[in-house]
């Protein structure tokens, strides 16, 4: 039978499988958006595109799903690019439908074109121009292929309108052929048995977790071999949530803003198994005094992450699952055949030494309200069963720092990119995929601006997304870097004019609460939790108060500024 | 290091943008870069010069590989290899001088392809060496223009010796 191009991209989206769409459309996509109706995906229409993308992201983080993307072309296409860069660093899988001008248009200045394919090259797993509608088929599987497998990312597919509109009888390709593109997911048995060996003979072990851990579901190995070995363990901003958070042998986050025992540690360990991470220079610190005397396991899925910032002893090109199952029956195996003492012991006195030392903490106040108390009190009321989705700034280091993350994909967070305005669509995206679970997106007073906008679409369809704007009147986490190294000049980080965000919230029909003292916070904190509405919850907190500890940029993790 | 390495890859619109983009934007050095087509109908070969320590190299070898559209690449380092590259040279060439450039182009056994009456053009092949010594001794009589290929390189068969 023969098909307009705009159904035949909706049967092939139906056919892999896909729920939710979200998207804004415009005169390049007026075609799909007509036959969109008959097909049955749920589409969100937001306020912005570049939250559609981040709210595809956050859909994607909490289901391990591909997010799904339908904009026009020209604008609505140059809007998506923040969000598509978020989802390349954090290896999130999505598929970007972008609009463009009709094929004999392409390349003349048309009105609403850009060059979409050549804007988005550096910053997706791979893009397409549909040239052929007989392609287009063929072309959408790849494009949620590639998506997925391997280290995932984004793939965006450029739409002619003329495409669209044009009628061709369909072939549906069963599978993908792709003879350049072969992820490799078994790892390399010998590798693995050097990287036991080095564990099993380790004096101060630690494992070190990142993104890769949640994307390939590892967790639970990861989580078996920590235990069955009594190895602490620290993780990256992405991997938190890889293990659990209130395990005794859990450090807390590394790196810039990680916790003094886990930076120790590190500084410390004789041998890293790091698995899933890619050695960002927040992780790092001064890369060249970096865990100066461990070796080094690497198991990553992306050869190009291994030895790219730090020298690896032993690499393991693979899946984090795949890698981990096998080091687990390696270990099984030689359990069979002797026993295996905990060598250990030591290593973790002075783990637990470095711990009471300095623990994470802060200066506490009965006058003013302490942002990580907000944190702690969200824990505490929620027990830790929340999805917790942050802006980018300080509150999303206090919401890593003093949350505790007990399973993956509770915590959604733009670590590469650093995307300010990222939570909240993120936020929409993962309520939606999980309609009755709690999803807060811990905000700060400038980055909720970003894209406040979506409290419109929020309050639209009915979802209870809680917002706390931690407000200090500040662009906070450059306020304390200029008051730390740049001799207090607070050059253009004061938000002297803040809106009313509770008279905000109420505007676009969704509830707004303040707390000005500690003693309201729990209140506050419980009726906005209760509520089945969209909440915005303002904390009006201290102003000048830092995320700490705190390694200053190009220094080594060891130089750490406490409390 | 300098290393030279063969990057197979399918011959669709926008590849050689991926891998020049990939070079530019990871701030990696091409010193020179040449594509044609193979004899496999939709695929391309491209030679590519490129500079750099063990680890950048590594990198570059890696981030290539990465790429949706690239089939294969070789560091041709690793292997023994014929690199040729071809080279235009326009030359002031006087009534007195010529002579002398012309001695130059049948040591170095190159052709002459155009002549006028103040110029001549010289095709040369040959590798990087042999093309850095040919420019710099016709280099007295003043060069004019010049047009480069760029190294493309080829794995050698098996020796028998």
């Amino acid at each position: 039978m023969k098909m307009k191009g705009a159904r035949i991209l909706l049967e092939c989206l139906k056919q892999e499988g896909v729920e939710v769409i979200f998207g804004f459309p415009g005169g390049a996509v007026i075609d799909i958006y007509h036959e969109l109706p008959n097909y049955p995906i749920k589409h969100y229409l937001v306020r912005h595109e570049q939250a559609a993308v981040h709210a595809a992201d956050g859909y994607s983080r909490a289901t391990g799903k591909v997010g799904v993307v339908l904009v026009t072309s020209g604008p609505g296409a140059t809007n998506t690019v923040t969000g598509i860069a978020t989802a390349y660093m954090d290896s999130i899988p999505l598929v970007v439908f972008t609009g463009q001008v009709p094929r004999m248009l392409i390349g003349n200045d048309a009105f609403q074109e850009v060059d979409i394919v050549g804007i988005t090259r550096p910053c997706t797993k791979h893009n397409y121009l549909v040239k052929d509608l007989s392609q287009l088929p063929r072309i959408i599987k790849e494009a949620f292929y590639i998506a997925k497998s391997g280290r995932p990312g984004p793939v965006l597919v450029d739409l002619p309108k003329d495409i669209m509109a044009s009628v061709i009888k369909p072939e549906y390709p069963k599978s993908v052929h792709l003879r350049s593109y072969n992820p490799h997911y078994q790892p390399n048995l010998k590798q693995v048995k050097k990287a036991l060996e080095l564990i099993l003979n380790a004096k101060r072990p630690l494992i070190f977790a990142g993104g890769g851990v949640i994307a390939s579901s590892a967790h639970e190995e990861l989580t078996w071999l920590a235990r069955e070995l009594k190895i602490p363990v620290t993780a990256t901003l992405m991997g938190l949530g890889s293990f659990p958070g209130n395990d005794p042998l859990w450090l807390g986050m590394l790196g810039m803003h990680g916790t003094y025992v886990a930076n120790m540690a590190v500084n410390h360990a004789d041998v890293i198994l790091a698995v899933g991470v890619r050695f960002d220079d927040r992780v790092t610190g001064r890369v060249d005094t970096f865990a100066p005397s461990a070796k080094i396991i690497h198991v990553d899925i992306d050869p190009t992450s291994i030895r790219k910032n730090v020298q690896v002893d032993i690499p393991i090109v693979a899946d984090c699952k795949e890698a981990l199952m096998t080091l687990k029956n390696e270990l099984i195996t030689i359990k069979k055949k002797k026993d295996i003492s905990d060598n250990y012991e030591s290593w973790r006195d002075k783990i637990t030494a470095w711990n009471e030392a300095h623990p994470l903490t802060y200066v506490k106040s009965d006058e003013v309200i302490k942002p990580q108390f907000v944190i702690e009190k969200l824990y505490e009321l929620t027990g830790g069963d929340a999805i917790i989705t942050t802006e980018v700034g300080q509150n999303q280091m206090w919401a890593a720092q003093h949350f505790r993350y007990l399973r993956p994909r509770t915590l959604l967070s733009s670590g590469g990119l650093g995307t300010m305005g990222y939570g909240f669509p993120a936020a929409i995206g993962a309520q939606i995929a999980y309609p009755d679970k709690l999803v807060v997106d811990i905000a700060g007073d400038g980055s909720i601006q970003m894209n406040i906008q979506e409290l419109a679409t929020a309050v639209w369809y009915n979802l209870p997304v809680k917002i706390i704007i931690l407000n200090n009147s500040y662009l906070g986490m450059v306020r304390q870097w200029q008051e730390l190294f740049y001799n207090r000049n607070y050059s253009s980080t004061h938000l002297e004019y803040n809106p009313d965000f509770v008279k905000i919230a109420e505007a676009y029909g969704a509830e707004g609460y303040r707390a000005t003292k500690p003693d309201e916070v729990e209140d506050v904190l419980k009726r906005a939790l209760s509520s089945e509405k969209t909440c915005v919850v303002e904390m009006v907190i201290e102003k000048e108060e830092n995320v700490y500890p705190m390694v200053p940029a190009g220094a080594s993790l060891s130089e750490m500024l406490l409390v | 290091m300098r290393h030279t390495l063969s990057v197979l890859v399918e011959d669709e619109p926008g590849v050689l943008s991926r891998v020049a983009g990939l070079f530019s934007g990871r701030g990696f050095n091409i010193e020179s870069l040449n594509v044609a087509p193979t004899l496999e109908k939709g695929t391309s070969l491209m030679t590519i010069v490129t500079e750099g320590d063990e680890q950048i190299i590594e990198q570059i070898i890696k981030q290539l590989r990465k790429l949706i559209t690239v089939i294969k690449v070789v560091d041709m380092n690793t292997v023994r290899t014929v690199e040729r590259e071809m080279i235009l040279i326009k030359v002031n060439a006087q009534n007195s001088s010529r002579a002398e450039i012309l001695r130059i182009v049948d040591i170095f056994r190159c052709k002459v392809v155009d002549v006028s009456i103040a110029e001549m053009t010289i095709e040369a092949t040959g590798n990087t060496e042999k093309l850095s010594a040919l420019i710099s001794l016709l280099q007295k009589f003043g060069i004019k223009e010049i047009a480069r290929t760029g190294i493309v390189a080829m794995k050698r068969s098996m020796q028998l010796i």
